[in-house]
């Protein structure tokens, strides 16, 4: 339980919290508005209003990842709990997205059966009944009315500014949000993608909606003269004399969506001001090497470029595409001279950029024949932490071992090349994957490190274990024969390689018993299903003494 | 931009178009907006679109996702054959279906979002696409009563307990737990 709330407590604080804001602003508008006391339809239209106009301040601010990547550092050195929260930043902007398009609905409906009322108003030629006689207040002058449906047409939203830019801007969510689905998302990236950029007609719409002043109060100075408290039941009398209720006097009420996103809006025009300026700067290809089962590996050097471990960037290439970029995990770590990615050749772009690598000649490659790419970031992510703990498990599935590379690299230069004094003292690492092929480079990695940790006599400093999950029988007719050679049939390593799944109970209850009184920080890199099996084993195997952290890559 | 299947996201934003369209005719019908006639045509016309729109089609490229329990739907839909196979009567469905709600305020927007989902759906079917039915495959019988004895189809590749045996003083360096204990003078 202790766990858990160490886990998941500041999420749920955050959200908590938001929530919490949410209703005094809708409240407060409520009672503020109300054509008589007892029709409330545009207290429940002002309501929403005043919430879209706080959610859509905050859904700016989790996209700007280069600002989210400085706060990252900046609070690291504070509290690294508050730190990995911004890792979730993509699913608080799911959160309010959805929330947007709730208020979005309540706000469109309420306004309907305003409209409705209004236009009962107009029509219902009766000097008893308060509606009328408010909505004839400024027939004369057309100044001070109070009713803005000041003809009968229905249609009448068209021809007003704000009914306009609520059609376009609602439009412009519905697209944002059917392109947006998990389906559309993962298969097709590039129309979610460029369809999201609505959000721009979006923006601009919400703050022109309020311009119109369609949404009419009592001015400051007749509300001296004219109390609506007293005077709404007796208005008959208005304006005759001797009562002590002149006629009301009304006029618009100034936008004021502009005050709530004109912050954000600059801190989006920066970021993206920063990720064009990252793209400019020059990046060279220093060598590409092609490795077997379609990976292609490519070492780039840029001026002024840092990196901390596991972290990823995005590379574009522009004589491919000019839109599109790309993330991909730093393979190389932060103690070389150049910076690498392994990339898998995948899809159009992947493969587009192993032809234009060279992939298909065999002949060696002039450097300038390679292809300019642009690469922005670094970007931060979990792995960052992997330092602050001193026993770590590290679980990659397939691919996700990518960022563990970089990890292993720099823990490897910290400890012999550089003999700093390391906070990390024992790594366990797994690797469950379907078929090593896919990943043999990364198999010499490890092979490369084994060897030099034996040299070293540290041999117990890094235990790893690799997993297969799948195999073919004719595959498995080898293994039987050879499982008993030093090395490994499949990987050439000297730790057997193991089949099928881990017993992810065993394993935290061994680490647990060896390191009793430690924080243990568990990273994984893989599927949902496996991310939830391990959150739960940190969760029942954190006891008196051992600590289990959780925490998860996202890409 | 990559391959796009079009009427993956005409089908995502026709189901939506249809729920906005049943909802602005609810809330026509429950006000009793003037004109309230368009918006019980617009209810019947968004649950309508809906339940054609539920199940998902088979996609050319890759692994399709079923919306939960849509097999149901999918059978039905797949009932009317070239129908609902062809995009193109889709779309002037879609477009046909769309109009009556742009004569009321409540349903209008349903009515913009329903010809946008039509259009999509015209751009699919002039690419070739056409609705496919995700089917479950069938499984051959298993055979039932004899797995004891038979070995298991695909077990880890050791060989067996005998062999796998280590000596009482490699078993630190061994990989697998011995299936047996062990003694020194064995």
């Amino acid at each position: 339980m202790g766990n858990f709330a160490a886990n998941e407590g500041l999420s749920i604080f955050v959200i908590v919290s938001y929530e919490m804001k949410l209703s005094p602003v809708s409240m407060v508008n409520f009672h503020s508005f109300s054509l008589s006391p007892s029709q409330h339809a545009l207290s429940w239209a002002r309501a929403p209003a005043a919430c879209l106009n706080f959610n859509c301040m905050l859904i700016l601010l989790p996209v700007c990842r280069n600002l989210l990547s400085f706060l990252r550092g900046s609070i690291q050195y504070c509290s690294r709990t508050a730190a990995r929260q911004l890792d979730r930043n993509l699913t608080f902007h799911k959160l309010v997205a959805y929330m947007i398009a709730l208020h979005t609905a309540i706000h469109i409906i309420a306004h309907l059966f305003n409209f409705e009322r209004f236009m009962d108003s107009q029509l219902m030629i009766n000097s008893s009944y308060l509606p009328y006689v408010l909505s004839q207040i400024g027939n004369n002058d057309n100044r001070s009315y109070l009713n803005p449906i000041r003809t009968n047409e229905t249609v009448m939203m068209f021809t007003t500014i704000a009914g306009l830019t609520g059609v376009v801007i609602t439009l412009a969510l519905i697209l944002i949000i059917t392109s947006s689905m998990e389906v559309i998302r993962r298969s097709y990236f590039e129309v979610f993608w460029f369809t999201h950029h609505l959000f721009i007609v979006f923006f601009i719409g919400l703050v022109l909606h309020g311009v119109g002043r369609i949404v009419r109060g009592q001015t400051i100075e007749s509300v001296k003269v004219h109390k609506p408290d007293e005077c709404h039941s007796r208005f008959e009398d208005w304006g005759k004399n001797g009562t002590d209720c002149p006629e009301p006097v009304f006029a618009g009420n100034p936008p004021m969506t502009w005050k709530w996103v004109v912050g954000p809006m600059i801190l989006y025009v920066c970021e993206r001001l920063v990720r064009f300026y990252r793209s400019q700067q020059k990046v060279v290809i220093t060598k590409v090497v092609m490795h077997p089962s379609k990976t292609l590996e490519l070492q780039m050097k840029k001026k002024g470029f840092k990196m901390e471990v596991g972290q990823y960037v995005f590379i574009k290439c522009p004589s491919i595409s000019q839109l599109e970029w790309h993330p991909f995990t730093l393979t190389s770590a932060p103690e070389e001279d150049h910076l690498s990615v392994h990339i898998r050749i995948v899809g159009d772009w992947t493969q587009a950029l192993y032809t234009a690598c060279g992939g298909d000649k065999t002949v060696v490659q002039d450097a300038w024949t390679l292809p300019k790419v642009a690469v922005d970031g670094p970007f931060g992510t979990a792995s960052e932490d992997v330092f602050r703990y001193e026993v770590v498990m590290l679980v990659g599935a397939g691919i996700g071992v990518t960022p563990f590379a970089s990890v292993l690299k720099s823990v490897w230069y910290k400890h012999v090349q550089e003999n700093k004094n390391v906070f990390t003292k024992k790594i366990y690492f797994y690797w469950l994957c379907p078929e090593t092929q896919a990943f043999e480079w990364f198999a010499d990695l490890l092979q490369s490190l084994e060897r030099q940790m034996m040299e070293k006599d540290m041999s117990d400093f890094l235990s790893y274990n690799i997993y297969l999950t799948r195999w073919k029988d004719a595959e498995a007719a080898h293994f039987r024969v050879q499982y008993e050679a030093e090395d490994d049939p499949i990987t050439g390593l000297k730790q057997k390689t193991r089949y099928g799944k881990p017993n992810w109970d065993n394993e935290f209850s061994a680490i647990a018993t060896q390191h009793p009184g430690s924080k243990v920080g568990v990273f994984l890199c893989g599927p949902t299903a496996l991310a939830t099996a391990l959150g739960k084993q940190c969760i029942s195997h954190t006891e008196s003494g051992t600590e289990f952290i959780f925490n998860k890559e996202n890409f | 931009m990559g391959k796009i299947e079009w009427a993956m996201w005409a089908n995502e934003q026709a189901l939506a178009a249809g729920l906005i369209y049943a909802t602005g005719g609810i809330v026509g019908v429950a006000g009793q907006f003037r004109g309230w006639q368009f918006a019980a045509f617009g209810i019947a016309a968004g649950v309508f679109v809906c339940l054609l729109e539920y199940p998902r089609s088979k996609r050319g490229k890759g692994t399709s996702v079923e919306r939960t329990g849509q097999y149901c739907f999918t059978v039905c839909v797949n009932a009317f054959g070239p129908l609902t196979r062809n995009y193109y009567v889709r779309a002037f469905l879609h477009a046909a279906l769309c109009v009556p709600g742009g004569f009321m305020l409540a349903t209008v927007l349903g009515c913009v979002c329903l010809g946008i989902a039509s259009l999509i759906y015209l751009s699919a079917a002039i690419h070739g696409e056409h609705w496919e039915p995700i089917l479950p495959r069938t499984e051959p019988p298993k055979r039932v009563g004899d797995s004891i004895k038979e070995p298991p189809q695909n077990p880890p590749p050791r060989p067996p307990p005998e062999l796998r045996r280590k000596k009482a003083d490699k078993l630190e360096t061994a990989a697998y737990d011995n299936p047996m204990s062990v003694t020194v003078n064995e």
